[in-house]
């Protein structure tokens, strides 16, 4: 091969597509050179729950084999890996939870068979918290993900393991899934593309639910010109997920270059306010100062009730929740408690022992919120607050195209530093979890550095307007390079 | 609002799921604290507001009422820790 395979670990997708086509390697070196990677630094960042090398060994000889016969598509041989919330057949699906730990699917999702069926090539599952539930990755069951910038912090969650191999170019791209910031907050924390769709245009089939009304299928990317790929091959209608969405998918990636002229940016007042560091501030208005300096044209817009998204968010989710994770009974598979005498026994033991602290919570506010007596006045109310939160959206997308603002407060947190109180890692989420509740588009993009850690860009716009988001990422990446920089000792 | 130990054994009950005696002080403490946090939304201002069914307002789609997919009854078995001759094992229910 031309290039020394101690190199492609930093090359993007769409550089590494050019690379296979042109023949310069072969899938089959691509995938060596990063299993290698993995083994040799991979294991520092806990960012992977299960490795299928072999599997992918064999992807790569068949992608190889395709690309010979001229039978290649534009994901043919090249490297990816999902967060462990993706049911894969035959490869055990865990959710960072023991309840799952001995879990192996007979089918495969939607989202995993398209990008197989597109010839990427699956080096492996990731680390997440524990069935999506957390904003730090310290509730998997398999351990807390490190922060390749700096290991004694979080890389943000649930997507944390698909974020933190992202960063450390253990791999190009990953999957991940986001119900209230899940993609987008750990790309903020580890300087990588984290790309949300509308709720409904990726498939949620086999993926392990949370809160169904808000869970979307999204990707982790080093640059937008990827996530614009990887999009193209996952979205679509899919007779499997009834909330998904019969919508053309268009090209993403042929708007990518489009110039920014015209394109009205909202900033929100709020977002700026005395919760967020101060640094953190600096570097994403500089970030809104390179759109405006490209044609761009900013203009504040109002989310009056942007303060309840995280109450609602904290009524809806939990109550999806309770509801989604009924299932988990210990007799048909998962975790199944040993000498139960009788079945409400074996239910509850094999539950108590099966799910971690933080989904307990979670299991338990959302019945509490269900109960006799308790259903108007709390899940009743935050879906009426909900509406409010949407249509304060829908009021902004009139005036501007697409809203920008921080992903995350502050940058990545030490481990262990927000796990005492739920409400103050739950208040990780504020500027991300609006989106999911009005089921809107958002992306994360890496926009510079605070104290040497990195600051995500968010950019939200209206339903389907995923291609503009891309656009706006991709041409902020043209005129900086915060995307190319990798954390030191991961270069 | 704070909940009581009784509450909180209460709901778990009604959620399948045992807190071991030395979970329940934390889970007390804090589902307190998400409980009062989330009771800040009763001050929002939502008369004549119809709750959110669908964030797109997508009504459910329907199909035809075919079958769809093949049974791999032993396949799906494979996750359980408890089947005999195609069956679920349980602890006795009926007496």
């Amino acid at each position: 091969m031309s290039m020394a395979a101690g190199e492609l670990h930093a090359l993007t997708l769409a550089e590494l597509a050019r690379g296979l086509e042109a023949g310069d390697y072969t899938s089959r070196e691509l995938t060596e050179a990063l299993l290698e990677r993995v083994s040799a630094v991979g294991e520092r960042l806990n960012a992977f729950i299960t490795l299928t090398a072999d599997e992918a060994l064999a992807a790569a000889d068949r992608a190889d084999r395709h690309r010979a016969e001229g039978k290649s598509g534009p994901l043919t041989g090249l490297p990816i890996v999902h967060k462990d919330i993706f049911c894969t057949r035959g490869v055990r699906t865990t959710c960072g939870s023991r309840m799952l730990d001995n879990f192996v699917p007979p089918y495969d999702a939607t989202v995993v068979e398209r990008l197989a069926g597109a010839g990427a090539v699956s080096l492996g599952k990731t680390n997440m918290d524990e069935f999506a539930m957390g904003s730090s990755n310290e509730t998997s069951y398999y351990g807390p993900v490190r922060n390749p910038w700096d290991l004694a912090r979080s890389p943000g969650g649930s997507s944390g393991g698909s974020a933190a191999a992202v960063a450390a170019r253990l791999v190009p791209a990953a999957t991940g899934t986001d119900t209230g910031g899940s993609i987008r907050q750990p790309a903020a924390l580890t300087g990588t593309v984290g790309l949300k769709p509308t709720y409904g245009r990726v498939s949620r089939h086999g993926m392990v639910a949370f809160a169904s009304s808000l869970d979307q299928a999204g990707v982790i990317t080093r640059s937008a010109e990827d996530a614009a790929l990887l999009l193209g091959a996952m979205a679509g209608f899919d007779e499997r997920d009834s909330t998904s969405v019969e919508e053309p998918v268009p090209d993403y990636r042929a708007s990518l270059d489009e110039p920014l002229s015209g394109l009205r940016v909202g900033i929100v007042r709020q977002h700026f306010d005395a919760g967020l560091d101060e640094e953190t501030g600096r570097r994403v208005r500089e970030a809104i100062a390179v759109l405006e300096a490209q044609g761009a044209s900013v203009r504040e817009v109002d989310l009056p009730n942007l303060d309840l998204s995280v109450p609602t968010y904290y009524v809806v989710a939990p109550a999806e929740c309770s509801s989604n994770m009924s299932r988990f009974d210990g007799v048909r598979f998962g975790h199944r408690a040993a000498d139960a005498d009788e079945l409400l026994e074996l239910y509850c033991n094999s539950r108590g022992e099966g799910f971690g602290a933080e989904v307990k919570r979670r299991i338990l506010t959302g019945t509490y919120v269900l109960s006799a007596g308790y259903y108007d006045a709390y899940y009743l109310k935050a879906q009426k607050v909900r509406q409010l939160i949407a249509d304060d959206f829908r009021k902004a997308f009139a005036e501007v195209d697409l809203i920008a603002g921080p992903t995350a407060p502050t940058p990545a947190f030490a481990l262990g530093d927000k796990t005492d109180d739920p409400i103050t890692m739950y208040l990780n989420d504020i500027y991300t979890i609006g989106a999911n509740l009005a089921g809107l588009p958002g992306i994360s993009v890496p926009c510079g550095l605070a104290d040497g850690l990195p600051v995500g860009l968010h950019l939200v716009g209206a339903p389907f307007a995923e291609a503009r988001l891309l656009n706006c990422a991709h041409r902020y990446q043209a005129d900086t390079d915060w995307h190319r920089q990798a954390p030191e000792g991961w270069e | 609002m704070s909940l009581s130990k009784d509450q909180v054994q209460h709901i778990a009950m009604l959620a399948r799921l045992r807190i071991g005696d030395d979970e329940t002080a934390d889970v007390v403490d804090k589902l307190s604290r998400i409980v009062e946090f989330v009771d800040q939304l009763q001050a929002a201002p939502t008369e004549g507001v119809l709750p959110m069914a669908h964030p797109l307002n997508q009504v459910q789609r329907l199909r035809a009422d075919g079958v769809s997919e093949r049974v791999e009854r032993d396949l799906y078995q494979q996750n359980a820790s408890a089947v005999e001759d195609g069956y679920y094992l349980v602890p006795k229910v009926i007496e």
